[in-house]
């Protein structure tokens, strides 16, 4: 790798790190590098200590190092949490908002308001100083700031556009003038071969459910899931989609299940404390047989928890939420390529199926931002599953549940064809109504269960990624797909014997491809985002097959790609 | 024409001489006297024994889970708002277990209406205090006789400003009717809060004391667009307990509010996915 970079940018809540820290991703990305960023950040509106990193290289990634290259301190704090870990890199900061005593390296003073007021007449314009120093720092070439500045303040007229590129290129010119060592972190040349994105997990979610067709989301506010519900909301009016805020989370799954019920595309978004509210109407899905898909943003719990952290710690509540038995299916989308294409596909297999369907995400697939390729709207197909009017007129009298061979009956809507539709969360017979009968439970519960095999047959098998006979397999779900891929590739280039097997489709597992691809494997180690492995007893549970060790981490943050490395040296298997 | 036969005939699960059987005849006949045919019409319910209702006539139904037959009428209403919705449920159903469903829903305003089977007791459970029991009543359970204040559902729906607030009572089927009939036809949120005795369980209010009591209020006797005179008369409750439309305030829908909604169906409306393609510019 000739360039990978990380630039931090540690500050309040309000004080726009934010801003600074997507303006120089964005600028990277335009310059033809690969980005990945992510946020910390806690659960207040003002104050506080946050931080946005962004990671730039020509390689592609997915993962965040524990290295920091330029420090942009907004705060003591920022300094105080990151002093001990700067070995070779720079902390700029302002003289006149914090106060060190002894300026040398890896200090830079960068005289942020007074250049803002300077040159702008307005210390606002100071968090463009601060992005125009970083990019001196590495005689980066301005244009691309400029062009993202542009675009960023377009909306708000020329004068603030100009201002904040004057502002930007102060700050640049003055860390290119006053810098001790000329250009320390200068990149390669740029190819700028753009046109790739930079995208957000959840609004990569956004927009699979806006290109799958969804009609309706209605949701309550959660950290972290609400980016879904909002980047939704926010293209309604475009695409005929109803969002409503429910009074709660129990209302919410409720009204998607009336909606999905009367025929419309229906979704909910939440986070585990919210999916708790709805794990009664998760099993009314079940048994009414009514499609639904629910996003499902993890964070660390029990109850409250950590609110604005990540963890991958509701796998287990979701596959077992509700009481009763039921077919349900759980999708981890790994990427933000991953959250388009497996939203869209999560609305055809609850049509399909006419079941719930999970997209299991957490804040950290959430709130990263990761430059990808353009999506494909064309790939995504909708298939609704629904009957004709021909076929329904055709039909006597017609049964939601009528018994067939798959145990998928035809589905009707109401009003439709002048039937009507009977759906019931009593056990009920092929018409839709209360039987209690032993005889009638026996046809009707194995008519549900069986849709699960079928189910098991549209899952895609697990992702390889590095030798197939390597010694050991990392396993892992969901977002830890980019540390594992980097994992393997530095543990290979040292020599080491280890590949990556990524499970998407959780459940139901696609089972022969997982026994065939593990079978042979020496030593499986699951690593996952939660405290108990649970990804590691589903595998287990639904194969014969032995995990050696679990690599867990649950406190709150995700993994570095060294701190996998670390538990895996701890633990003896490298 | 529609025809009361066309919503045909039901084997029930309630107890001979249920109050709930005069609200099945009422409901029946007030969609059949407004011309609905079975699949233009769509009933939720919750769990109790009211929410069997629905089971009980040809219509489309979704029988939900216990307190919320209200938000899948919500969405159901938005798919596809060309359906007359009906959400039947009870009092412990209602305003107890579902309550925070009613307060939301009548500020929400959606173009349906709400029956409740108020016999002020719960029936399925045998025999325990609703929301709606009265002081001192004995239950198995309210050992010492009920101590929480009754809920006033129609004091309750007036101060949230419900679009729609009216009393019925089992006993009277020509009465209750009318009033199904006027709450079908308005457009909003409309309650129809139904006294009916429980014949197993509630000793207390039976039919006769409920017959003693209850009055229809007249023209001229009541005005429905006066907020506070609804709220005043909504309170009289002991020797004489008014029936008949107590609130009416018509303003816009929920289903008003959704311009989407102004073209068609959501169900009938056909968006085309593929102008995702626009929105990835933003991205780049």
């Amino acid at each position: 790798m000739s360039t990978d970079l990380v630039i931090k940018v540690g500050g309040a809540a309000g004080q726009g790190l934010q801003t600074i820290g997507v303006a120089l991703a964005k600028t990277f990305k335009k310059s033809g590098f690969n980005v990945f960023a992510t946020q910390f950040y806690l659960s207040r509106v003002r104050g506080g200590h946050n931080t946005f990193q962004v990671r730039v290289s020509d390689e592609p990634i997915r993962a965040m190092p524990e290295k920091v290259d330029i420090l942009i301190a907004l705060d003591e704090e920022s300094i105080e949490e990151q002093i001990e870990e700067m070995t070779d890199g720079v902390i700029i900061f302002d003289n006149e908002v914090i106060k060190v005593n002894d300026v040398k390296e890896p200090f830079f003073h960068v005289p942020m308001l007074k250049i803002a007021k300077d040159v702008c007449g307005n210390k606002i314009y100071s968090n463009s100083v601060a992005s125009g120093a970083a990019l001196g720092l590495m005689c980066f070439e301005f244009d691309y700031l400029a062009k993202v500045l542009t675009e960023a303040f377009k909306k708000k007229g020329d004068e603030i556009v100009d201002n904040n590129i004057k502002a930007a290129r102060a700050g640049y010119d003055y860390a290119k003038k006053n810098f001790p060592s000329d250009c320390k972190f200068s990149v390669s040349e740029p190819s700028d071969k753009d046109g790739r994105m930079l995208i957000a997990g959840n609004d990569a979610v956004g927009l699979g459910a806006l290109a799958a067709g969804v009609q309706f989301l209605a949701a309550y506010p959660m950290t972290p899931s609400t980016g879904v519900m909002t980047y939704v909301a926010a293209n309604a009016d475009d695409f005929n989609v109803v969002v409503e805020q429910a009074e709660d989370e129990i209302a919410a799954l409720n009204m998607v299940l009336g909606a999905s019920f009367a025929g419309a595309r229906a979704m909910t978004t939440t986070s585990g404390g919210g999916f708790c509210l709805m794990s009664e109407a998760l099993g009314l899905s079940g048994i009414t047989e009514t499609p639904a898909v629910i996003f499902l943003s993890q964070r660390p719990g029990p109850a409250t928890g950590l609110p604005t952290m990540t963890e991958q710690g509701d796998l287990q509540f979701v596959l077992t939420a509700a009481q009763g038995e039921f077919p349900r299916c759980v999708l981890a989308p790994g990427t933000p390529d991953d959250c388009f294409y497996m939203t869209a596909e999560a609305f055809n297999i609850a049509d399909k199926y006419q079941i719930p369907v999970f997209i299991m995400s957490d804040q950290y697939l959430a709130d990263s931002l990761f430059t990808c390729q353009r999506f494909d709207p064309s790939k995504v197909k909708v298939e609704r599953y629904l009957m004709s009017d021909e076929e329904l007129a055709d039909t006597d009298e017609y049964k939601r549940y009528e018994i067939t061979p798959t145990g998928v009956s035809p589905r009707a809507i109401p009003g439709q064809a002048g039937k009507v539709v009977v759906a019931d969360s009593d056990e009920h017979n092929e018409y839709g109504h209360i039987d209690q009968t032993i005889e009638n439970r026996i046809l009707m519960n194995e008519k549900r269960m069986k849709k699960l095999d079928l189910l098991r047959e549209d899952m895609e098998p697990p992702h390889q990624y590095g030798p197939k006979d390597a010694r050991i397999t990392l396993v892992g779900w969901g977002s830890t797909y980019g540390p594992l891929m980097e994992v393997v590739n530095i543990l290979i280039s040292e020599g080491h014997s280890v590949n990556h097997l990524h499970f998407t489709h959780v459940f139901p597992l696609p089972l022969e491809a997982t026994k065939n691809i593990l079978g042979n494997s020496e030593t499986i180690v699951c690593v996952e985002n939660n405290a108990t492995g649970q990804f590691a007893k589903l595998l287990e549970y639904e194969t014969d097959l032995h995990v050696s060790e679990n690599v867990l981490r649950s406190d709150g943050k995700p993994y570095s790609p060294e701190s996998i490395i670390r538990s895996m040296r701890e633990k003896g298997l490298i | 024409m529609v025809s009361v036969e066309d919503y045909g005939e039901f084997e029930t699960e309630w107890c001979p001489g249920c109050g709930n059987f005069m609200i099945l005849k009422a409901v029946k006949r007030a969609l059949a006297e407004l011309g609905k045919s079975p699949d233009e019409v769509l009933l939720t319910s919750g769990i109790g024994q009211s929410s069997k209702l629905p089971h009980y006539l040809k219509c489309n139904v979704f029988n939900g889970l216990h307190g919320r037959s209200l938000p899948p009428a919500i969405g159901a209403k938005v798919a596809n708002h060309e359906l007359t919705v009906l959400a039947v449920t009870g009092d412990g159903d209602c305003y107890g277990e579902g309550g925070n469903h009613f307060l939301h829903n009548v500020r929400r305003n959606p173009n349906i209406t709400l029956i409740v089977h108020d016999n002020q007791i719960y029936g399925l459970t045998k025999g325990q205090a609703s929301p709606t029991s009265e002081l001192g009543m004995k239950t198995k359970v309210q050992t010492h006789g009920v101590f929480n204040t009754p809920l006033n559902p129609l004091s309750l729906a007036i101060s949230l400003d419900c679009s729609f607030v009216s009393r019925g009572f089992a006993g009277d089927v020509a009465h209750l009717t009318e009033l199904i009939k006027k709450a079908i036809q308005h457009k909003g949120f409309s309650l129809v809060d139904v006294l009916q005795p429980c014949i197993s369980f509630n000793k207390l209010n039976t039919f006769s004391w409920y017959s003693e009591r209850v009055y229809k209020m007249e023209e001229g006797d009541h005005s429905p667009d006066d907020r506070i005179k609804a709220f005043e008369r909504s309170m009289e409750w002991g020797e004489r307990i008014p029936l008949g439309v107590f609130y009416v305030n018509e303003k816009p829908t929920f289903e008003d509010h959704l311009d989407v909604l102004k073209s068609g169906t959501l169900v009938g409306n056909k968006s085309d996915p593929q102008k995702v393609d626009e929105l990835l510019d933003r991205f780049i």
